[in-house]
């Protein structure tokens, strides 16, 4: 009994916690690419730059109220800059689509045209973070570190395995609910999200209704903004801010949004956590989990992993291209975009 | 006429601009970049295959760079027979069981007639069986060939040819990996294809940064063969210090930018090579052909063209022109180091020389890769100069001053973003556009 409670606190504290973290925040970014897709129709290769964007101003938001020694202990001052993030990248992202986007937008490009745009832009903007803030690691999160630490966990469970839960992972639990659920309520209950979804569905219809295309495609981008400042910050908040880290983060969030089926938000949540938990699964050495589930004679001699961690990332780029060979419109996806 | 004008104006532009840099820079400098202009040319031309000629959008440059690269360690390394004793023999039984499991996947895919649902099932318990084989196999073999001196080989080395052997058998690789990537890929749209292409060149690239058995990984395989006399040999030649002494060049210095020559004069002809063929296809039935398919595909297949062959058929000869490229480098280097392939240096970097040179015309993009390599190298001393200049009123103390100059490097990666937007919107069609809509005796 005491082994099969131990394995399921390893297994909470090597596997779920974490994926379901990291699930969250692929999720987030996966919301604002598919957003984006749904209604300008393109891929946008600038969405992780955008993240390290809005992380940047997160960044520099933390260090001026700690200078200004205001803090909200035991919660990290992330959290508190967080409404000037994501003010500062809807800013930003509005004046690129306005100087940018629009341009080819009105014109109505194909497409991939549209895709290199978007990888110039991600040249620009991850040459401007790394200029304004250097391209060195960042560690920002000064909030109280546990909520349970696993020597506590120990302590008070007698069990051999601790688990532990971070502040960090709390908030990006909470915050991730919260806005997903923000964002659906504003999708499926308000007007102007239903105009939205209109204007998604069938462009030409909801021209035709008399829905304004230009403040549709802001609102869009003001959405994926914040989902990017969020999602950024969040990550960021849970490991590190490494602007080089925020660039190979572009990968899941496409496996993510391409999983779920672009322009699918619900699938975009799903498809976050797959490659999360895929991700955190695949990489895991089961050894000590086994070792606590079988008889000590049947232990096993490996460390029973699937892939070795430097596979990582590889992981996401597996399902991104086993979904666009077998099922391009997504897992879940009914329409092809 | 007038084009030509501008293609030779432009042309002695970039000229001057190497001569101006001789002359306040060094010559040495001069010649490094010019080398890599010349590969950034060759690769910019085969992306420009792809996406000038056929519209097809190849996001995965990356990875054929870095196959191309793999050909020269396994062509020119001596063969590390230790390792192969320790564990050639498992190699070769993982090999022999991938190539029967894909063989036997394909035989139930294509030839049983077996419901969907069932003929997936076998699909995966084949697949399971040779995953089980190949981990009894695999894993021991590429442990035992690792360990064989891991700070030296650790590797099966290669296979101990003269390196320019690379430069034929680097093509055929990159063509290799490209039609199985393109047998899979060359169906989806446009935008799917862009990010296809960039997930497959990272699998490619983690590939080739993991597998220590075939490539050492990012222990790097260092000290290639050169196809170049070195330095050293140089400076104790007699007709050597001749040369130097004849024009008046202090012979150490004179030594570098010799070998550097060297390299360009074997680089130049493989350059002109390439242009003449490509200039050659895209001016005969077959590039004219190509241009129909990119332009209205649908006509080109009432036509009774075969799209997808022909997409496959482009696509598989730009990423062979990239892979040439890819080992070029490698060979200019002297070492083959996994962890410098990243997708903003070796993929979208590339995708800026072509569309700014102009796609769909091979002058543009090799004047492209010859402009963008230029701006890449130089802006890096630009900027600090820039910023030195505007921050020296801030003092030697100044803190933002020293933060501003310590990451001036990065205004780079800014520039090229600017520069290709700009070009986008204000010459879409690039320094020097294809030609369109010309008459029969052009």
């Amino acid at each position: 009994m005491e082994n099969l409670l131990n394995a399921v606190v390893l297994a909470a504290n090597y596997l779920v916690i974490p994926a379901t973290t990291y699930g969250c925040q692929i999720a987030l970014g996966a919301l604002g690419v598919t957003l984006i897709f749904s209604v300008l129709r393109f891929s946008n290769f600038a969405h992780g730059e955008m993240m390290s964007f809005g992380t940047m101003i997160t960044i520099f938001t933390v260090w001026g109220l700690q200078a200004a020694g205001i803090s909200i202990q035991p919660l990290s001052t992330a959290l508190l800059a967080l409404p000037v993030s994501i003010a500062a990248t809807i800013a930003v992202t509005l004046l690129t689509d306005r100087w940018v986007y629009r341009f080819y937008r009105v014109r109505r490009v194909e497409p991939i045209i549209m895709v290199i745009v978007s990888a110039g832009l991600m040249f620009f903007f991850s040459g401007l973070t790394r200029f304004v803030i250097g391209p060195e690691d960042r560690n920002f999160d000064d909030g109280v570190r546990f909520i349970i630490s696993a020597r506590e966990f120990k302590e008070r469970t007698g069990l051999a395995e601790g688990m532990s839960f971070r502040t960090t992972q709390a908030a990006t639990i909470i915050v991730a609910v919260a806005c997903v659920a923000l964002l659906f309520w504003f999708l499926e209950r308000t007007r102007t999200g239903k105009t939205m979804r209109a204007y998604a569905d069938n462009e030409d219809l909801a021209l035709l209704s008399g829905i304004d295309p230009e403040k549709v495609v802001m609102l869009a981008w003001t959405i994926a903004a914040s989902l990017a400042a969020i999602a950024g910050t969040l990550y960021g908040m849970d490991k590190s801010y490494k602007p080089f880290v925020y660039q190979e983060l572009l990968m899941p969030i496409f496996a993510a949004a391409i999983a779920g089926g672009f322009g699918n938000p619900l699938g975009a949540i799903a498809g976050g956590f797959l490659v999360a938990f895929s991700e955190v699964a695949l990489t895991y050495p089961y050894k000590r989990l086994v070792s606590y589930l079988v008889p000590p004679s049947w232990q096993p001699d490996g460390l029973l992993q699937f892939l070795a961690t430097d596979y990582k990332y590889a992981i996401s780029f597996f399902i991104l291209i086993i979904v666009l060979f077998t099922r391009p419109t997504g897992l879940l996806g009914k329409r092809s975009a | 006429m007038k084009l030509l004008h501008s293609r030779i104006f432009l042309f002695a532009v970039m000229a001057l601009l190497l001569i101006a840099t001789g002359l306040v820079q060094s010559w040495s400098v001069v010649t490094t970049i010019l080398n890599l202009c010349l590969i950034s040319a060759i690769m910019s031309l085969g992306v420009n295959i792809q996406w000038g000629y056929a519209g097809l959008v190849n996001f995965g440059v990356m990875g054929f760079c870095a196959v191309g690269g793999m050909a020269v360690v396994l062509v020119a390394e001596p063969p590390v027979g230790a390792a192969w004793s320790a564990g050639g023999r498992g190699i070769a039984i993982s090999a022999f069981i991938v190539a029967v499991a894909i063989a036997a996947c394909l035989v139930v895919a294509r030839k049983l007639k077996l419901r969907t649902r069932l003929k997936q099932l076998v699909l995966a318990a084949i697949i399971m069986i040779a995953i089980f084989l190949l981990k009894q196999v695999f894993g021991p073999a590429t442990e035992a060939i690792e360990a064989v001196d891991p700070s030296l080989s650790g590797y099966l080395g290669g296979l101990g040819l003269p390196i320019l052997a690379s430069w034929i058998v680097a093509p055929v690789l990159a063509a290799g990996v490209a039609w199985l990537v393109g047998k899979a890929a060359l169906g989806l749209r446009t935008d799917y294809l862009a990010i296809a292409t960039f997930g497959i060149s990272e699998i490619l690239v983690t590939l080739v940064r993991n597998e220590d058995w075939l490539t050492r990984g990012v222990k790097n395989v260092v000290g290639l063969p050169r196809p170049a006399p070195y330095e050293i040999d140089l400076q104790q030649a007699i007709w050597f210090q001749h040369l130097a002494a004849g024009l008046g060049q202090p012979v150490d210095g004179f030594s570098t930018i010799f070998v550097k020559l060297c390299f360009a004069a074997l680089f130049i002809p493989v350059l002109a090579l390439l242009m003449w063929l490509s200039e050659s296809a895209l001016n005969s039935p077959w590039g004219r052909m190509m241009r129909a398919v990119r332009d209205n595909e649908v006509a080109a297949n009432a036509m009774g063209k075969d799209i997808k062959k022909i997409h496959l058929t482009v696509f598989v000869l730009g990423a062979a022109v990239i892979g040439l490229g890819g080992a070029m480098l490698v060979t200019l280097d002297g070492q083959f180091t996994p962890s410098s392939y990243q997708p903003q240096r070796f993929t979208f970097l590339i995708w800026i020389m072509m569309i700014i040179g102009g796609s769909g015309n091979n002058w543009g993009a090799v004047l492209g890769g010859f402009l963008i390599w230029f701006c890449w190298v130089e802006a890096e001393p630009a900027g600090v100069w820039l910023l030195d200049l505007l921050t020296r009123g801030l003092g030697e103390q100044s803190e933002l001053r020293h933060h501003l100059l310590a990451n001036a490097s990065q205004m780079r990666l800014v520039v090229m973003g600017v520069v290709l937007l700009v070009v986008l919107r204000f010459m879409p069609r690039g320094l020097i556009p294809e030609k369109r809509g010309q008459s029969f005796s052009d």
